[in-house]
């Protein structure tokens, strides 16, 4: 039996302790808004937070997450919307929005450890994520915005 | 669990609860009138002879408008909604809008080919008008008093000279009653009352997008249902010889195989056939599927390998091929220039292409007493209710289409072969099932954007201008899917940026030449203009530099004097739109040319070394875009493309900031082509699979400011989807080339050699 936390709540999962933690989520939790795009961590829109840390829920294992806390998009600001969701739609950012879960769990655990991050510094820190319509001058303009709120 | 969000079985206009609601459908106008001064065939026509959209008001003033197109990342689900808002006067605050499913009576559905906005325009405003018409009349009647004394006033009725005021909510009862007016009848508003139209609003969906709670094909879940993974036939056609399951029902949480016959061909838009692991959970269906062992029989299509394939192509495209477009003697020409003037000739390839929407094919559907009702992301449900009724051997009607949120769509979910593999599955399972492609299945299986090769010859004058040009492509056409003998471009493909071609050339001639298809070909953002586009721009450009000339002042030449294109010894579709209304225009090819040549400061910039700017203009789905692309390249061979300039002549825009997005969007997919989009076969096989064989533009490569200018237009509206993909990518290789003197003639990036 494996205990974890996933926003905010106590769970224990008594499954395959090698299923990623992406399908635990999706299929076991019912927590849809983060997505599967790839299955081998090349594009990000699985990201989560681990104990406030970014990881790619679809090559982690629920075993390697026990004990841990893991927050995702639904748990991102319970109560409301967080400064990035906030930014995120004052830019308009999204269009078909797949994997914006992922840019939006990516670009907070950035601003976690660079609130004042340079274009190089979110160029680094989200060029894991892809958005296949193409939305990365907003996501960037979203990313700075946010800082900027936060300032 | 509970069936999820969004949706509705079969009710069109589940929110409108009281009795008394106010519902109007396009379907009560006479088809006649609607009909009137459009040809046949058109799309616009198709949405008129079976019309597309019902307004709903409820008692309590809410507003229901039905989204009959498909939502995948365009904002369709917004604009047109919008559109019927502003001619009703509505305010936009108090408009719910719904998913239609698929269903014949709202017209063409296929979100496809950048024509929502152009094919229902008109028909959304006359909805509008309608509902606005119909609550005036509700209003004099209660005041008893002339309608020509009360007008609309967002959301309400007023009486002009007394300022008594209802709301619609308060009128629904009463409007709901009175006949419904002939198109005759109608009032639009004038452009100069427009609230909404050309001013735009967010996405009506925005707030679900940003927090995951839009639901997508990949998120619809009902009771009871079980998981699918598929094991296709790696080569096209291919079909099981035998199948070892033992090992596969061994995995924790697999529930049992099933085998799924192969299509019979064409293919079009059948399943591929193959073995499906069903399992409770996602997880487990994969793991269950790798431990399949199945012995393949191939087929005929094993033979197909994309090297030789390149090569029979570009051979093809040096012989004589079927003329599409001749004007002048271009023979004659080449012949006299010969001996004077210069010839210049060239080659251009692009592999096939794949679609990588960030959603793979993914469905859920549920056969159940005779019917099947799916909830698909696709930008086709009508052809949803098709395959799976064929399939199936039942009725359309009883297959319901429920159209969830799409995950990129990108011409890829127009094709629902991977939802009749659900409905097929479903009933032999006995329950709900959701099939999941792997971005390996995305990958493999696609219906790839053609592979094309481009012969160019021109012969340049005294003056280095073109006094003759001749262009041949050779490509698999999409019409393979449908037609096993089918080797030639149709004329559809054909016209797209191809018998087009608007260039001021007395000789010029235009051919295609054959090509058989291995794989399924289909339509991928922007098609056949890609290739065409690519060759033709990129061509223009080698001839400005050998003739010596400045690529724009040279570029503006070729199109010539403003006029309309003279087609009609072709065979042009042009994108199913009325040609009166919208012609190939060449004065507004050139106005977005030098709009974007002065935004980006075209022959005013002082760039670095390695660095360069290119332009390339074309015109697709009826609009129109011209594009600078400034690149750098480092001692490395790296491309970085710090700015992109799009100019947009799309008349009349809906909603200008997110229009701005998809041609910022149009940036970076053709960014992608441009650097790393190449499919290839080996065996048959296709040899990419994921995102590290098939790279798509990451934020690090993309480009890092594209602006783009709107040209403030009263035309009738055109496409914003795709258009802005076949200029970027000719744009950013003549951008190569003016930073580095390298050609790029075959795509992609990936296959050339920028340094040393």
């Amino acid at each position: 039996m494996i205990q974890l936390k996933v926003n905010g709540a106590e769970r224990s999962f008594d499954g395959d302790p090698e299923m990623p933690v992406l399908w635990y989520l999706r299929d076991i939790l019912g927590l849809t808004g983060t997505k599967f795009g790839c299955g081998l961590a090349l594009c990000g829109a699985c990201t989560v937070l681990q104990n406030g840390e970014a990881i790619r829920s679809c090559v982690v294992p629920v075993r390697d997450v026990a004990g841990k806390e893991i927050t995702t998009i639904e748990g991102l600001s319970p109560n409301g919307l967080h400064p990035v969701q906030r930014a995120w739609m004052q830019q308009n950012v999204p269009q078909c929005g797949y994997c914006q879960s992922g840019q939006i769990m990516q670009a907070v655990a950035l601003l976690k450890s660079k609130p004042k991050p340079t274009d190089q510094d979110i160029d680094d820190a989200m060029s894991g994520n892809i958005c296949r319509c193409g939305t990365y001058q907003r996501i960037r303009a979203a990313i700075k915005a946010a800082a900027e709120a936060k300032a | 669990m509970s069936i999820i969000a969004n949706v509705s079985r079969r009710g069109f206009l589940k929110g409108l609860a009281s009795s008394g609601a106010l519902v109007l459908g396009a379907r009560f106008y006479p088809k006649v009138l609607w009909a009137e001064g459009l040809p046949a065939d058109t799309h616009a026509d198709h949405a008129t002879l079976h019309p597309s959209v019902f307004v709903g008001i409820d008692t309590d003033g809410t507003v229901y408008i039905v989204a009959h197109r498909s939502e995948m990342g365009t904002a369709i689900r917004t604009s047109l909604p919008l559109v019927v808002a502003e001619e009703m006067d509505a305010d936009w605050k108090r408009v719910k809008v719904e998913q239609a499913i698929g269903d014949p009576r709202y017209g063409d559905q296929n979100t496809d080919g950048s024509h929502s906005i152009r094919s229902f325009f008109e028909v959304m405003r006359q909805a509008g008008a309608t509902a606005r018409f119909m609550l005036i009349q509700a209003a004099a009647q209660q005041w008893n008093v002339p309608p020509s004394q009360c007008r609309s006033d967002l959301h309400a009725v007023v009486h002009g000279q007394t300022g008594r005021r209802l709301g619609y909510g308060d009128l629904a009862a009463a409007a709901s009653k009175l006949p419904v007016p002939k198109k005759e009848e109608l009032q639009l508003k004038p452009r100069s009352a427009w609230r909404y139209i050309g001013k735009g609003m967010a996405s009506y969906d925005l707030t679900e997008l940003c927090t995951g709670k839009a639901i997508y094909g990949m998120d619809a879940r009902v009771d009871g249902m079980v998981y699918a993974s598929i094991e296709h036939p790696p080569v096209l056609g291919g079909k099981v010889k035998s199948c070892d399951d033992k090992e596969a029902l061994k995995v924790a949480g697999v529930l049992q195989t099933v085998p799924i016959d192969p299509f019979k061909p064409p293919p079009a838009f059948q399943p591929l056939g193959g073995v499906a692991v069903i399992a409770d959970n996602t997880w487990a269906a994969f793991q269950g599927r790798q431990k399949l062992n199945i012995v393949w029989d191939n087929g005929p299509n094993e033979s197909y390998d994309s090297g030789e394939y390149k090569k029979e192509l570009q051979a093809t495209a040096h012989q004589p091929g079927k003329v599409v477009r001749n004007e002048g003697d271009v023979d004659a020409a080449f012949a006299q220039g010969g001996q004077g003037g210069k010839i210049v000739e060239a080659d251009y390839y692009v592999p096939l292409l794949a679609h990588a929407s960030m959603e793979p094919m993914v469905v859920l559907a549920e056969f159940k007493d005779g019917k099947v009702t799916a909830w698909a992301p696709t930008q086709n449900p009508q052809a949803v209710q098709d395959i799976v009724s064929k399939e199936l051997g039942i009725s359309k009607e009883d297959v319901v289409c429920h159209v969830t949120f799409l995950g990129g769509g990108f011409g890829r979910k127009s094709k629902p072969d991977y939802v009749a593999e659900a409905a097929v599955l479903s009933k032999k399972v006995g329950r709900p099932v959701k099939v999941v492609w792997t971005r390996e299945d995305d990958i493999k299986f696609d219906y790839y954007n053609a592979v094309a090769a481009m012969y160019m010859k021109a012969v340049l004058d005294t003056n280095g201008k073109p006094s003759a040009w001749l262009q041949r492509s050779v490509f698999p056409p999409i019409t393979s899917i449908f037609d096993v003998n089918a080797v030639y471009g149709d004329p559809g493909h054909l016209g797209q940026g191809w018998t087009d071609i608007p260039y001021d050339i007395p000789n010029l001639r235009v051919e295609n030449g054959p090509a058989k298809a291995h794989v399924r070909i289909g339509w991928l953002r922007s098609v056949a203009n890609i290739y065409h586009a690519f060759a033709v721009q990129s061509f223009s450009d080698e001839l400005a530099h050998t003739a010596g000339r400045d690529p724009l002042q040279y570029l503006l030449e070729l199109i010539g004097p403003p006029r309309v294109l003279n087609l009609k010894n072709t065979n042009y579709p042009n994108y199913g739109a009325p040609y009166d209304a919208y012609p190939v225009d060449t004065g507004r090819l050139r106005r977005v040319t030098e709009m974007v040549a002065e935004k980006a400061g075209w022959g005013k910039r002082k760039l670095g070394k390695g660095s360069g700017l290119g332009i390339a203009a074309h015109r697709s789905f009826v609009t129109y875009v011209a594009t600078v692309v400034e690149v750098e390249v480092n001692d490395r061979g790296e491309v970085r493309i710090p700015r992109v300039d799009t100019a947009v002549d799309a008349g009349t825009v809906v909603n200008p900031e997110l229009t701005r997005a998809q041609f910022e969007g149009a940036a970076v997919f053709g960014t992608s082509v441009v650097r790393s989009g190449e499919i290839t076969a080996t065996r048959g096989v296709i040899d990419q699979s994921n995102f590290q064989d098939y790279p798509v533009a990451r934020m690090n490569e993309a480009p890092y400011q594209t602006n783009v200018y709107l040209v403030e237009s009263t035309a009738p509206p055109a496409g914003v989807g795709e258009p802005g993909v076949p200029p970027m990518v000719a744009a950013l290789c003549n951008a190569i080339y003016a930073a580095t003197g390298k050609r790029v003639r075959e795509l992609p990036l990936s296959r050339n050699k920028l340094v040393g």
